[in-house]
C-alpha cells in the first residue's frame, strides 16, 4: 500500500479509537473491546473502500454497511462522526437519555447507519437482502457486513451464509471480526464455531483470511472481493480485542465494560501517543 | 350458500394481480410456496419470487434488507413460524426500524386441521400487536383478503396479515364494500348486544345474529379486519349503544382481539365483554370443520356468549 495512504488511514483509525473510548467512557457503559478490534476495518471501509457521500447518507446508489455485531456501535458511530456524518463531539452523548446515539445502531436516528442492529445474527441476513436488492434492480452498489466471531454461533448466520451463496451475491462482503473472545471467554472454550474458513468454503463462499490491523492486507482483500464473481466473499479478519489500548488487549473482561476515570486517561494517553507516532 | 374460498388462495391471487401493478412488489417464501399460495405469484413473476428455504429467521431479515432499498417484500410462511419462530427478527429487524415489510402468514388458527397443534398458531394476533407500529390484519373472506393486500402495498410500514387454510364463505362481495386500514365495518345493526368478530368468525357471527333474532335478541355485528390499529370509535359506540360485547376470533382468548377490545373498554367505557376464542389450550388434529365445532367456534356458541354478555349488563 502507498505509504501516504497508509499513514492517513492509521491517523483516521487512531481518531476512531479515541472516539470509541470517549463514547464508552462518557456513557459509563458500552462495548470497547470489539469496537477497538474492528476499528481498522471500519476505517478502511468508510475512508477508502465504500462509495458513499456523508452529505447524502440516504443516497440510493451508495454502498451499504450493516454492523451485525451491533454492540460495537461505538466503532460505527466514531467512524461515521470522523467521516463527517455528524459532529465528533456528539459521541460524548452515546447511550445518554435523549441522545440520538442509542446503545445499539438505530437507522432511524443516526445519519449514515444503514440498518438498525444489535440482536446478533440478524444484520448479516439484512445485508443479504440489500445485496439481493442491488442485483434485482441492476445497481452496482456493494454491501458490507461485519459479524463477530462469537456471533457466528447464532444459527441464523449459517442460514444467511446459505442464502448468499445460493443467490450468488458476489456484491456482498462478510467480514468476520475474529478476535477469539466473547463475553464468557475464548470462543473455542465457550462454544467453538471454528473453523470459519473451511465452513464458509463448504457453504459456497470465496474466503480470504487477513490480519485485521494491516491496512495492506485489508486493501488487498477488498480488492480481491470486488474481482471475485459468482460467489460472495468472506474476509476472516484476525484481530485483537481491545486493539490499541494496552490493558484492554485480548481481555474478554473488556467486552462490555467502560473504563473508569483513571483507565480512561491511560487509554487516551496511549492512543494520543500512538497517533503522534504515526 | 355463498361461494367458499380460503383467504390464502385470495392472498396468492392478489399477489399475482398486484405484481403487475406494483413493480416493487417482491415475494419471499420458506419452502411453502405451494401451501401459502405464493406460487400463484411465482408462476407470473418468477424473477421476483425468492425461496429462502426452511430458514424463516433469515427470510424476515432478508425482507428487511430488500425494503431498505425500496422494494415492498411480502414474506410468507405459516403463521406459526412467521410470528413464533421469527418473532424476534420481526420485532428487531422489521418493527424497530419500522420497515416496509409485509408478512403474509397463512395457516393461522385451528382450521389448519389435520397437522395439529404444532402448526396451529393461536398466538400470532397477540404477539404481533405487542410490536410498536405493527399493523395487524385478519381478513374475513377472499374479498377482504385481496383488499387488505392492496391496502398493505399502499401503506408504508410493517404489516402482519393473517390468512387461513380452510375455505370460508365469501361475505363481502357487495358493490359498496370498502376496505380501510384501521376502520371496522358494521356488518349488521342491533341494539341488545354487539359481536365484535375478526377473520372467519365474522361470518359465524352473522349466522349467530340470525339465531339470536329467532329468540327476540337484536345483535349488532362488527367486522374488525384490522386489529391494530384498532377502530376504537366503532367499538366505543357499540358499547354505548348496546351495553354488552362479545369478541369472536379463531385465536387464543389471551391478548388477541378479545384482549384489545377489553383493554380499550376497561379504560374508556367499562362494559361487559365475553370473549370467544380458543381457551388457553393447544389445538388438535382433525378435519378443520370438525375442529371448528370441537373448539366451539360456532354460531350456537356465539349466540350463547351473547346471551351471557347480556346477563352481565
Amino acid at each position: 500500500m502507498d505509504q501516504a495512504k497508509e499513514r492517513s488511514l492509521r491517523l483516521h483509525a487512531a481518531d476512531v479509537r479515541l472516539g470509541i473510548i470517549e463514547a464508552v467512557y462518557n456513557a459509563k457503559s458500552g462495548h470497547p473491546g470489539g469496537s477497538l478490534s474492528v476499528a481498522d476495518i471500519m476505517t478502511y471501509l468508510y475512508f477508502e473502500e465504500m462509495n458513499i457521500d456523508p452529505k447524502n447518507p440516504k443516497w440510493e446508489d451508495r454502498d451499504r454497511f450493516v454492523l451485525s455485531k451491533g454492540h460495537t456501535s461505538p466503532a460505527l458511530y466514531s467512524t461515521l462522526a470522523n467521516r463527517g456524518y455528524f459532529p465528533v463531539e456528539d459521541l460524548k452523548t452515546f447511550r445518554h437519555t435523549g441522545s440520538y446515539l442509542q446503545g445499539h445502531p438505530d437507522m432511524k436516528g443516526v445519519p449514515g447507519v444503514d440498518m438498525s442492529s444489535g440482536s446478533l445474527g440478524q444484520g448479516f441476513s439484512v445485508a443479504c437482502g440489500m445485496a439481493l436488492a442491488a442485483k434485482l434492480s441492476g445497481k452496482s452498489y456493494r454491501v458490507y457486513t461485519a459479524v463477530g466471531d462469537g456471533e457466528s454461533e447464532e444459527g441464523q448466520i449459517w442460514e444467511a451464509a446459505m442464502f448468499a451463496a445460493h443467490y450468488h451475491l458476489d456484491n456482498l462482503v462478510l467480514i468476520i471480526d475474529w478476535n477469539g473472545l466473547q463475553i464468557d471467554g475464548r470462543i473455542t472454550d465457550v462454544m467453538n464455531p471454528t473453523p470459519h474458513d473451511e465452513k464458509l468454503r463448504a457453504f459456497g463462499w470465496n474466503v480470504i483470511s487477513i490480519d485485521a490491523h494491516d491496512f495492506g492486507e485489508i486493501e488487498a482483500a477488498f480488492k480481491a472481493a470486488r474481482e471475485h464473481k459468482g460467489q460472495p466473499t468472506a474476509v476472516i479478519a484476525k484481530s485483537t480485542k481491545g486493539k490499541g489500548v494496552s490493558f484492554m488487549e485480548d481481555q474478554a473482561g473488556w467486552h462490555g465494560k467502560a473504563p473508569n476515570e483513571e483507565q480512561y486517561e491511560t487509554a487516551k494517553a496511549e492512543l494520543l501517543a500512538l497517533r503522534a507516532s504515526i | 350458500m355463498a361461494e367458499a374460498v380460503a383467504t390464502r388462495e385470495a392472498y396468492g391471487k392478489a399477489l399475482a394481480e398486484f405484481g403487475a401493478k406494483y413493480d416493487k412488489l417482491v415475494v419471499l417464501d420458506a419452502d411453502l410456496a405451494n401451501a401459502t399460495k405464493t406460487d400463484t405469484f411465482k408462476k407470473v413473476f418468477p424473477d421476483r419470487h425468492f425461496d429462502c428455504g426452511i430458514a424463516e429467521a433469515n427470510m424476515m431479515c432478508v425482507a428487511a434488507g430488500l425494503s431498505t432499498a425500496g422494494y415492498i417484500p411480502f414474506a410468507s410462511t405459516f403463521a406459526m413460524f412467521a410470528s413464533g419462530r421469527a418473532f424476534e427478527q420481526v420485532r428487531n429487524s422489521i418493527g424497530y426500524p419500522h420497515l416496509n415489510v409485509k408478512i403474509g402468514a397463512t395457516h393461522a388458527g385451528i382450521t389448519v386441521g389435520e397437522d395439529g397443534a404444532s402448526h396451529q398458531c393461536l398466538e400470532d394476533i397477540a404477539l404481533m400487536r405487542t410490536i410498536p407500529g405493527m399493523t395487524v390484519i385478519n381478513p374475513s373472506d377472499a374479498v377482504e383478503a385481496r383488499a387488505a393486500v392492496e391496502a398493505a402495498i399502499n401503506y408504508y410500514g410493517p404489516v402482519y396479515m393473517r390468512f387461513g387454510r380452510m375455505a370460508v364463505p365469501v361475505i363481502n362481495d357487495t358493490p359498496d364494500y370498502k376496505f380501510e386500514l384501521g376502520r371496522g365495518i358494521q356488518m349488521a345493526d342491533g341494539g341488545d348486544v354487539t359481536v365484535v368478530a375478526t377473520g372467519m368468525m365474522v361470518e359465524v357471527a352473522l349466522r349467530a345474529r340470525e339465531l339470536l333474532a329467532n329468540e327476540g335478541i337484536s345483535a349488532r355485528v362488527i367486522n374488525i379486519h384490522t386489529i391494530k390499529p384498532l377502530d376504537e370509535e366503532i367499538i366505543l359506540r357499540a358499547a354505548a349503544e348496546t351495553g354488552a360485547i362479545v369478541t369472536a376470533e379463531e385465536a387464543t382468548v389471551i391478548g388477541g382481539l378479545g384482549g384489545a377490545v377489553s383493554e380499550l373498554l376497561s379504560e374508556k367505557r367499562p362494559t361487559p365483554v365475553v370473549k370467544l376464542g380458543i381457551n388457553d389450550v393447544f389445538g388438535k388434529s382433525g378435519p378443520a370443520k370438525e375442529l371448528v365445532t370441537l373448539f366451539g367456534l360456532t354460531a350456537e356458541n356465539v349466540a350463547a356468549k351473547a346471551k351471557a354478555a347480556i346477563e352481565l349488563k
